[in-house]
């Protein structure tokens, strides 16, 4: 089963994340910030990660960075979900290594839609 | 395809209202140069405007979303963190208080201080580099297109495309979902197998589509890897057009995958309707509490305790035998240990850190400091302390009205405190603590003390109290809690105390609790408020009355004797009067006003407990005195019905129900027939006026 990292601080919006997901048959790992989410990446592999990027202890675009440093990730999908659609947040966010965003406010249907473009 | 997501309002309103709390006090104590707390506050707004679009609270997105610039500009360092913008910032998070609150009561809110603070956020992000950006809700699409349009598309990828976790094949299949597509890849970049590196994507591709999909929902597909290839799209005319030749299922390897289309993409959230009008229960019951693992974790422990106990116990009853006596003493010594820890931990989820109350404080002093124009400095003990979130709830207001008059009345001018030779800066301070069953929270000011003398001889003006009484230093101070005074405005500019008083004192009472007052002229005052740690359990009294056995609660009692003939006074008609050295206390008998047969129906030599509420003193009169013993409080009105002079019942430990005498409400009864029987003036008078004094 697609196996995915989600990454947020709002219990609410990751409650909503992993709902949504579920529903489409996906399997879900939530992580509290980036570090927490770090963590869980180091201890798993994952299809694909779906992160905040404002969170305490570790924000999403140094978790993306950090992720990509490790060989499991290389190559997995990283979204970035933030409401900052901002020429040059994406800018940050390709260079470190994020996949796309995902711009908020968060919508369900769209999220099944879009992660389609990079999980098989 | 359709998500419901209004399941989740109720843990984003919980959330935003922490958030907001977190941005307040963050605010408070903003220094310059703070970028974490900047940065933590910026986050709080940011998850509240995300969780807000996602619900449809449209206008909660449109107003943090200049909140949310505006500490972007701080947080970025283009703009010096100032006490303008501060206050702004605390006037923007109430507003966002309001419009949150109106989202989840579907109801209205103070448009004008919204409009107001909007404006003026919009200004002062205007004077700065900054201009704040529309908010970027996404798009809907451009204009539908002709059905069948054709398109030819270059991607030409860059090199290191894949590394970003993007892949092409997965784009294509998206692509397909919009419509027929039809693909071949140039091949002509690919090295020499030696040059190879696998990581790197030397393809390129040429696709055609066909599709009713607009330009925007194409290269919306591309969106994520824009800067990382060159994308050519270009609309096809009638005659370009070309058949495509092969179905395109077999023009893409894999199955395509089924998309919601068009609108879906587009993203128009999808909470819209049921969004806008949100199924969230009132506030009322819309309570939860957040519990600490911990405290769950031992209820866990216990529950698993008290189920070995069980089965210890049920094992010794199959064949028991008296040798195992002894065995079952120590069980059931086991049960009833394990039982009251289970209880005092069940209580403890109930149990909040004081903090919750004492959170708005600073706020509230800022505010107040700014409008007297006397400068305050709040400190705060204690706000670990626990106490029971409906006692917490309950305690808000009188607190703040405590607190708002330490600073409005308490506090003297600073130029009156400098002639004092005292500090110019005021100090207020709160302070939690438990002491004994009960917690007690004080609110002291160092300002200026109650003025003795003004408030006796307001009180004698008022006719109060007689004016040749002599009263002690705490039953003067205890008169600016009388009703009357709330009235007396001119006294509370002279004396700095009084209004409202009456409503704090009543409302303490309310949650079982008493209110003191000490205070030393020039040096300041001190309020004393105890409260029993929770509603649900009560110290209470066991009294006989005839057979039955009713509660006072411990908190209400002043003494209990027994009565000596020689003090009972027969006054009009029915009413005794029971002379306690320096009171005249209304004797109530309790089998009276239940209608019970009692062992005696003479008060001389009967029991006599002496309960005090609102400052009147009544002498309830029993056959007898039981235990002292917590009990645990049963409505009366949820399970039958209300009863006068009745608080709630409990059950003892025969299985037996107990009433619990509500002791204010008994009182007033008194009151009543005191006023029924009205023969002579001379016994409602004792009552108005003697226990006063």
């Amino acid at each position: 089963m697609t196996k995915i990292l989600v990454v947020d601080d709002s219990n609410s919006i990751r409650d909503m994340v992993s709902f949504t997901l579920k529903g489409a048959g996906y399997e879900t790992v939530e992580a509290r910030d980036g570090r927490e989410g770090l963590n869980t990446a180091q201890g798993g592999s994952f299809d694909l990660v779906i992160s905040d990027v404002n969170m305490p202890n570790m924000d999403g675009i140094s978790l993306c960075q950090a992720l990509r440093q490790l060989p499991n990730f290389k190559f997995t999908p990283i979204l970035m979900l933030t409401t900052e659609s901002s020429g040059d947040m994406k800018q940050r966010g390709k260079a470190a290594g994020a996949t796309g965003w995902l711009v908020k406010p968060f919508n369900p249907e769209k999220l099944l839609a879009t992660i389609k473009r990079v999980v098989r | 395809m359709s998500v419901d997501l209004s399941q989740f309002i109720p843990s984003f309103l919980e959330e935003s209202f922490e958030g907001l709390a977190l941005m307040e006090s963050s605010l408070l104590s903003l220094e310059v140069d703070d970028k974490e707390t900047i940065n933590s506050i910026f986050r709080a707004a940011h998850s509240i405007k995300g969780g807000a679009g996602t619900f449809g609270f449209e206008k909660v997105t449109e107003f943090t979303h200049l909140v949310e610039t505006l500490l972007d500009e701080m947080r970025d360092g283009r703009r010096a963190i100032n006490p303008a913008d501060v206050d702004l910032l605390l006037e923007s998070v109430d507003c966002m208080r309001l419009l949150i609150e109106a989202a989840r009561d579907q109801s209205d809110y103070d448009e004008a201080k919204v409009a107001q603070t909007s404006l003026d956020l919009s200004k002062s992000l205007a004077g700065s580099a900054g201009l704040p950006g529309e908010y970027e809700a996404d798009a809907g699409n451009a204009a539908p297109p002709a059905d069948g349009q054709q398109w030819q598309l270059t991607f030409i990828p860059e090199l290191h495309l894949v590394k970003t976790g993007n892949d092409p094949l997965l784009l294509f299949n998206a692509l397909a979902d919009l419509g027929a597509l039809e693909l071949s890849a140039q091949t002509g970049g690919l090295p020499s197998l030696s040059d190879m590196d696998p990581e790197e994507l030397y393809l390129s591709w040429q696709l055609i589509l066909t599709s009713s999909a607009s330009e925007q929902e194409i290269r919306e597909v591309f969106e994520w890897v824009e800067d990382e290839c060159q994308l050519e799209l270009v609309r096809l005319t009638p005659e370009e057009q070309v058949e495509p030749e092969k179905p395109p299922a077999e023009a893409i390897p894999e199955q395509p995958i089924t998309t919601e289309k068009s609108a879906d993409a587009a993203g128009v959230p999808v909470a819209d309707k049921k969004a806008d009008k949100p199924q969230v229960k009132n506030k009322q019951d819309a309570g939860s509490i957040r519990v600490g693992v911990d405290k769950v974790d031992n209820l866990i422990n216990l529950v698993g305790e008290l189920v070995i106990t069980q089965s210890m116990l049920s094992e010794l009853g199959n064949d028991f035998e008296l040798s195992k006596l002894e065995r079952l003493t120590s069980g059931l010594e086991q049960l009833l240990q394990n039982t009251k820890e289970l209880q005092e931990s069940v209580m403890r989820i109930r149990m909040l850190p004081i903090s919750f109350a004492f959170n708005r404080f600073p706020r509230l002093v800022h505010d107040l400091s700014k409008k007297t124009g006397k400068a305050v400095e709040l400190i705060i003990h204690g706000e670990q302390t626990e106490l029971d979130k409906t006692v917490m709830e309950q305690i808000g207001d009188p607190l703040v009205h405590l607190v708002r008059n330490a600073v409005d009345h308490g506090i003297e001018p600073a130029e009156v405190r400098l002639a004092n030779s005292k500090p110019e800066q005021g100090r207020i301070k709160l302070d939690a603590y438990h002491l004994g069953g009960n917690i007690v929270i004080e609110i002291s000011d160092d300002g200026g003390g109650i003025n003795k003398e003004v408030v006796l001889s307001k009180a004698i003006d008022k006719g109060l109290v007689e004016a040749n009484s002599s009263l002690s230093e705490s039953q003067i101070f205890d008169l600016i809690f009388e009703p009357g005074f709330s009235t007396a405005k001119q006294l509370s500019d002279i004396s700095g105390r009084g209004v409202g008083m009456d409503v704090v004192k009543k409302n303490i009472q309310a949650l079982g609790g008493r209110i003191q007052v000490e205070s030393e002229q020039g040096k300041g005052s001190t309020f004393r408020v105890h409260l029993p740690l929770t509603l649900a359990i009560l110290d209470g009294q066991l009294v006989r009355v005839g057979s039955e056995i009713y509660v006072i609660p411990l908190i209400a009692i002043v003494e209990s004797l027994q009565a000596k003939a020689e003090l009972i006074n027969r006054v009009s008609g029915d009413m005794l009067l029971y002379r306690l050295r320096e009171d005249n206390v209304p004797v109530l008998p309790i089998y009276q006003l239940f209608n019970l047969p009692a062992d005696t129906s003479e008060v001389e030599n009967s029991l006599l407990v002496v309960v005090e509420a609102d400052g009147q003193k009544v002498g309830l009169m029993v056959d007898d005195l039981l235990a002292q013993q917590q009990v645990v409080i049963k409505s009366l009105k949820d399970n039958y019905q209300q009863v006068d002079g009745i608080s709630g019942a409990t059950i003892l430990g025969d299985g037996s129900v107990a009433m619990i005498l509500d002791i204010p409400g008994m009182i007033q009864l008194a009151m009543k027939s005191a006023q029924k029987n009205q023969a002579q003036h001379y016994g409602s008078h004792a009552l108005a006026g003697e226990t006063v004094s």
